[in-house]
């Protein structure tokens, strides 16, 4: 790891030894911990058979199907329609003219601002829409503004020529930015997009709270009608699937990020800087 | 309308309650997301491990999910504090991992040969870390650390979902109490929240302009 | 400390009991209520329109034991999905016709409102301010406001006890409001769904949950010697079904069709083979043509 060499050199015989006092003491602290928790769930008898055996129940699995299926319907959805809106809002965003780039920033600005749920909900209230698209609608108006900057950070990115280039053919803007900036602004930003989609997908678990019936909620209807002895496990198993569901999806951004980096011109935009540049930082 | 001018102490309260979130949360995860980031740099494996484990546990973990956990699961083994205490754990947990990653790329964006001159000078490894490396790192840490925090304090809207009255919750009271006039009560949390990330964000704009010079 | 293991058992088998009394699926003491074949309504009317679509969109509770609860199939049963079905039977509108959507209490009025539902039968209790937004037919069926706390708790008997304690209750509805303006000394702690009580109640940080009677009766049936009902009920709550505000007609035939249930038994089946599994059955109430 590169950090290793900024931070220290090499570590000599002495540091060595340090390092395995520490690794073995770090490595007891470790195991005590988890002996610590192990315990402390096995006297509130969350080992117990009888709180999972719910599981043997295929109607138990069928429902929690149906859950995840609501969950990835919404965050597919929502992906798709953020995507198309986040280009439409990019392009206004870098029109040469005023009189659309200011509307459209002030716009990017207020979605951005905005908690995601709180846009979820105002869509479920006022909008005669049903809950899903209540949720998706949430989603799209957030990620849209997202995705709007994540693109121009990524054109931003692009050597100037590539623009004087465009110009020097004769290119109307709107044609530069179609067929030279935006092409290479999505390769460049790709595993910046995808980690957005992660932050999606993770978002969709906001419909639990205006009452969309995604993984969590269906979850929790389940140890309602079930009993609260399970509660434990159903969360166990909800909270694993998301978490599977979201390292898929990381997954592929780094895949992504080490193909972008060998085929690109240039290379891709180191993660740091892309993150710094599309002023995201991590979200929700 | 009236709906927002009748009610501007509950609007009042609810802003409070955000805030406080906001800081509390925001207080603890750096601070906890900071000593994650020292564990994953670190040369020790065990704690690099765990380090680890924590940022990509937490990071791919939904914010609702965590909330669930501190407010309805984590009863359940015993652990029961008030409900502004549980919305504050889980926002401190969720954020510090982000903390974590936005300090850990502050530091990865330190050129190599600074450590490395730091070094052939006779620098200790914390005189290297506290003289050459931080203060260069802090430089670039705090436009995506802003961004962090400005995310936090829209996620303090989660809380409204799980028994604490901030704003959020406050507009689903009143959207209840004025089924007549949702938008006006709506736009009113809006513009609540965004009093508090519109200015962050102007500042976050402002200080990357300025690390951008400084390079 | 909570031992829950000799406590599994009982609550395992009370669950199947009461699973059982409201599965659908196979259920055989469930009233079959098959749909008027052959009946027609006046060109024009909401009637009409169900009944040629053949389908029908009532709002219900999902987290309900007795009245709405949603099992794993991922319908919701209890008394309220059964007269849902009788007025959907009534329309020539068999149950499978039924789209079930969940309605909670802050919801329902702009359910209504929107067209997302047609009818809402859930928990629903008549009062002015709702009828200034939507219709409601009925009664058909009265309940009464009371508090739930933990079985050893002894300290409150009453909603004048409630002061200084922490009450839990849902968003929107009618028994919140009441703490609100009638017991201010009490701390209100709203949520989403009475569901959401019970944790925050078995874990001290709430001291009482308040609302409808036969609801917290479900709560403790469920949940076998942990919750207990107190005191006397201290308010009349009058369950309607919502519909949209002007429709004279389809409310009419709505109150005329509960009105057929009471004297067909078919309202008393729907009672006993959900509700009446737990509590006795009451007299049916007048519903009331304003």
């Amino acid at each position: 790891m590169s950090t290793e060499l900024v931070l220290y050199d090499e570590a000599g015989p002495r540091t060595r030894r340090r390092i395995l006092i520490g690794s073995i003491a770090g490595g007891l602290l470790l195991l005590v911990l988890a002996f610590v928790v192990y315990r402390r769930l096995d006297t509130r008898g969350i080992f117990e058979a009888e709180r999972w055996d719910i599981f043997t129940d295929p109607e138990v699995w069928e429902a929690i199907g149906r859950g995840l299926l609501a969950t990835l319907k919404a965050a597919g959805a929502a992906a798709a329609l953020a995507a198309v809106a986040g280009l439409v809002l990019c392009v206004l965003r870098t029109s040469p003219s005023p009189l659309v780039r200011r509307p459209a920033a002030v716009t990017i600005e207020l979605f951005r601002g905005l908690p995601v749920v709180l846009l979820m909900f105002f869509a479920a209230v006022v909008l005669p829409v049903s809950l899903f698209w209540a949720v998706v609608i949430g989603l799209v108006i957030y990620n849209s503004a997202v995705v709007a900057e994540i693109l121009r950070a990524g054109i931003a990115s692009l050597p100037r020529g590539q623009t004087e280039a465009a110009a020097a053919i004769g290119l109307s803007d709107l044609q530069t930015l179609r067929l030279v900036l935006l092409p290479q602004a999505i390769r460049r930003m790709m595993p910046t997009l995808v980690s957005q989609l992660v932050v999606l997908n993770k978002d969709t678990s906001l419909g639990f709270i205006v009452g969309y019936f995604e993984l969590l909620r269906t979850v929790q209807t389940l140890q309602f009608f079930f009993g609260d002895r399970y509660l434990f496990s159903f969360f166990f198993v909800a909270a694993g699937i998301y978490i599977l569901l979201n390292v898929l999806i990381s997954r592929l951004a780094i895949y992504l990020e080490r193909r972008g980096s060998t085929k690109a011109a240039g290379g891709g935009v180191p993660r740091a800087l892309a993150v710094v540049a599309a002023g995201t930082g991590e979200n929700v | 309308m009236n709906a927002v001018f009748s009610n501007l102490d509950l609007y009042w309260v609810g802003f409070r309650t955000t805030l406080g979130l906001a800081v509390f949360a925001g207080l603890i995860a750096l601070a906890l997301g900071t000593l994650l980031a020292a564990m994953r740099v670190s040369p020790v494996p065990p704690l690099r491990w765990l380090g680890t484990a924590y940022v990509e546990l937490v990071r791919n973990t939904p914010l609702t999910v965590v909330f669930f956990f501190f407010v309805f699961v984590a009863p359940q083994v015993d652990i029961v504090v008030p409900f502004f205490a549980s919305a504050v754990a889980a926002l401190s947990v969720y954020t510090a991992a982000f903390v974590c990653e936005a300090v850990r790329s502050g530091i990865n964006s330190v050129g190599v040969g600074q450590a490395e001159a730091a070094r052939s000078v006779g620098l200790t490894f914390p005189q290297v870390l506290g003289h050459v490396v931080l203060p260069q790192a802090v430089r670039s840490v705090v436009p995506p650390l802003v961004n962090v925090l400005i995310a936090l304090a829209k996620n303090t809207s989660v809380a409204g979902g799980f028994f604490v009255a901030e704003l959020f919750g406050v507009g689903k009271r009143l959207t209840n109490a004025y089924s007549t006039d949702v938008l006006a009560v709506l736009i009113g949390v809006a513009l609540c929240y965004l009093v508090i990330t519109i200015p962050a964000g102007a500042l976050a704009n402002r200080v990357e302009r300025r690390v951008a010079v400084a390079r | 400390m909570r031992v829950r293991r000799s406590r599994g058992i009982q609550a395992l088998a009370a669950a199947v009991v009461l699973s059982l009394g409201l599965t659908a699926c196979g259920g055989d003491d469930e009233p079959t209520v098959e749909p008027d074949e052959d009946v027609t309504f006046d060109a024009g009317t909401k009637m009409a329109e169900l009944n040629e679509a053949g389908a029908i969109t009532i709002g219900t509770k999902f987290d309900q034991p007795l009245f709405g609860l949603r099992g794993p199939s991922g319908d919701p049963e209890g008394f309220d999905v059964e007269i849902g079905k009788i007025i959907a039977a009534a329309l020539g509108i068999p149950a499978d016709g039924i789209e079930w959507v969940e309605t909670v209490s802050a919801n329902r009025e702009q359910f209504i409102q929107d067209g997302d539902v047609d009818i809402v039968v859930a928990t629903y209790t008549i009062n002015d301010d709702r009828k200034e937004l939507v219709a409601f037919a009925g009664p058909y069926f009265v309940a009464g406001q009371t508090i739930m706390v933990l079985e050893e708790n002894s300290d409150i008997n009453g909603p004048d006890d409630l002061a200084g304690m922490q009450v839990c209750s849902v968003e929107g509805s009618t028994p919140a409001e009441r703490i609100r303006t009638e017991y201010p000394e009490a701390e209100l702690v709203p949520t989403d769904a009475y569901s959401n009580c019970l944790e925050p109640l078995r874990n001290g940080q709430v001291d009482a949950v308040t609302t409808d009677n036969v609801i917290l009766s479900g709560f403790v049936a469920q949940n076998e010697g942990e919750f207990k009902i107190v005191g006397e009920p201290f308010s009349e709550e009058p369950y309607g079904i919502g519909l949209a505000l002007e429709d004279d007609e389809f409310r009419n035939f709505i109150n005329d069709t509960l009105e057929e249930s009471y004297e067909d038994g078919s309202w008393e089946a729907a009672w006993e083979a959900t509700a009446g599994e737990v509590l006795e059955l009451p007299e049916p109430p007048a519903v009331d043509r304003y």
